[in-house]
């Protein structure tokens, strides 16, 4: 009983990554796979801050009489990995927008028929 | 939280999923602040509940709204996510407990951090002093990456400018107006306190949570509503491109040329001690000159993520409208 207490953060960790990883390889769709890394990535956040945390303590703001405060080093990591994050999502964006332009659609499977579709017209060009 | 990761999975109205995704943003930051990180709820809060949801909109808007099934099976990525899972899972049996104090990561540099900062930065926020000055290696790199993310936006979506399109681009702008009357008013009442609320989260982050990340994307929020509500090029008309460019370009500046002027002055490399005669009062202005410098980076990039992907959806519009 102790053991399931005291690891389900890291197998909330993992059925949230698992489902994000799912979410990757399983859909077409473009934009629904980077909602899936977003929950992947924050699958790794959660993991990184509930390792932060320590029992009992406080937030790692300094205050008189307080002696037990939570692991400030995962916060800065994550912190700055969020803003990073949204800002490689919104290049992960744009690229889906141009992709969009220049095929009209964004679905994987389609993507990948037309470029077939081009490659065979190029080889009967050349013959 | 996995329930909401289950539905996205599931549902197929794009619309519906990047709602979820907001929410999802929204329950994690309540988590933070349950697990103490009240810097990092914050950040969550603005980033994953607000600008993401925005951005993925917008994509939204341009690209289609429902998903077609899938050609191929999702039995082999089901089983492959099984087994990742499950061993996974079977590598936590060896990880420290939750929440219990002697696990390794508590016992290696954080004891520093949590104990002797006050001493020797003299800042009650451990999370600014480690962010800014134990690691402000670290974040210089990573406002460079946002930086560069900027870039690249900017160079994928950027259009060039036509003065032809901005009659129609007017009009889309001026039909919207009509539509949103209460909001606007409410909003602009709003933008000033939000303005206000940013650099005090700027000023003060210091002392409280908050910071240059969290005032960047705050700040940002403030001009993007207004964006949003009285029209990209009313927008523009306070904010220009080419000025946001310049102040995100200076931002990753100011924040290398303290790591210059401190070695100048004997230091090393973004040691701020050697800034002033007392090492306290050096870290202070050290601390307060670089989360300028990353507040005004973020903000820059966040706008022109937003102009640059809007500008996109009016220049399509103006040329549908054209076409048709």
């Amino acid at each position: 009983m102790t053991m399931i207490l005291g690891l389900y953060n890291y197998w909330v960790v993992i059925v949230l990554m698992m489902i994000g990883f799912y979410i990757i390889i399983a859909h077409g769709h473009l934009i629904k796979k980077i909602i899936g890394l977003n929950i992947f990535q924050t699958s790794v956040f959660i993991f990184y801050i509930s390792v932060g945390k320590v029992e009992g303590a406080t937030a790692p703001i300094w205050q008189e009489g307080i002696i037990l405060y939570s692991n400030p080093l995962p916060h800065v990591l994550i912190l700055t990995a969020i803003v990073v994050g949204i800002a490689t999502t919104a290049l992960g964006l744009a690229l889906i927008i141009r992709i969009k332009e220049a095929y009209g659609v964004i679905d994987e499977d389609e993507i990948q028929a037309m470029d077939n579709q081009a490659m065979v017209n190029q080889d009967k060009e050349h013959q | 939280m996995v329930g909401i990761a289950l539905a996205v999975n599931q549902i197929k109205d794009m619309f519906a999923v990047v709602m979820l995704a907001g929410i999802y943003g929204l329950v994690s930051a309540s988590f933070f602040v349950a697990m103490d990180a009240v810097d990092v709820a914050f950040t969550e809060a603005s980033v994953g509940a607000g600008i993401s949801t925005l951005l993925m909109l917008t994509t939204v808007a341009m690209t289609g709204r429902t998903e077609h099934e899938a050609s191929h099976k999702p039995l082999l990525a089901l089983i492959l996510v099984a087994i990742t899972g499950g061993l996974l899972i079977y590598g936590t049996f060896d990880m420290p407990y939750f929440g219990s104090a002697d696990a390794a990561v508590h016992n290696h540099v954080a004891p520093r951090y949590i104990y002797d900062s006050m001493k020797e930065i003299g800042v009650p926020n451990m999370v600014t002093s480690v962010l800014a000055s134990y690691r402000g290696f670290d974040t210089f790199g990573e406002v460079t990456v946002i930086f560069t993310a900027g870039i690249g936006v900017l160079a994928l979506l950027s259009v060039a400018q036509r003065p032809k399109d901005d009659a129609a681009i007017e009009a889309i702008n001026d039909s919207m107006h009509e539509k949103h009357l209460i909001l606007r008013v409410a909003i602009k009442t709003m933008i000033p306190f939000i303005l206000l609320y940013a650099f005090y989260v700027q000023f003060h982050g210091d002392y409280g949570p908050g910071g240059g990340f969290q005032a960047g994307v705050i700040f940002a929020a403030a001009i993007i509503m207004y964006a949003m509500l009285f029209g990209l090029s009313a927008a523009r008309r306070v904010i220009t491109q080419p000025f946001v460019q310049l102040l995100s370009a200076l931002g990753v500046l100011l924040y290398g040329s303290v790591g210059v002027v401190s070695m100048i002055n004997g230091g090393s490399f973004l040691d701020y001690s050697v800034l002033a005669a007392d090492p306290i009062a050096g870290q202070h202005l050290g601390i307060l000159i670089i989360e300028l410098g990353v507040g005004l980076t973020v903000a820059s990039v966040m706008i022109i993520i937003f102009f640059s992907f809007s500008a996109r959806r009016e220049y399509q519009q103006a040329n549908k409208g054209g076409s048709l």
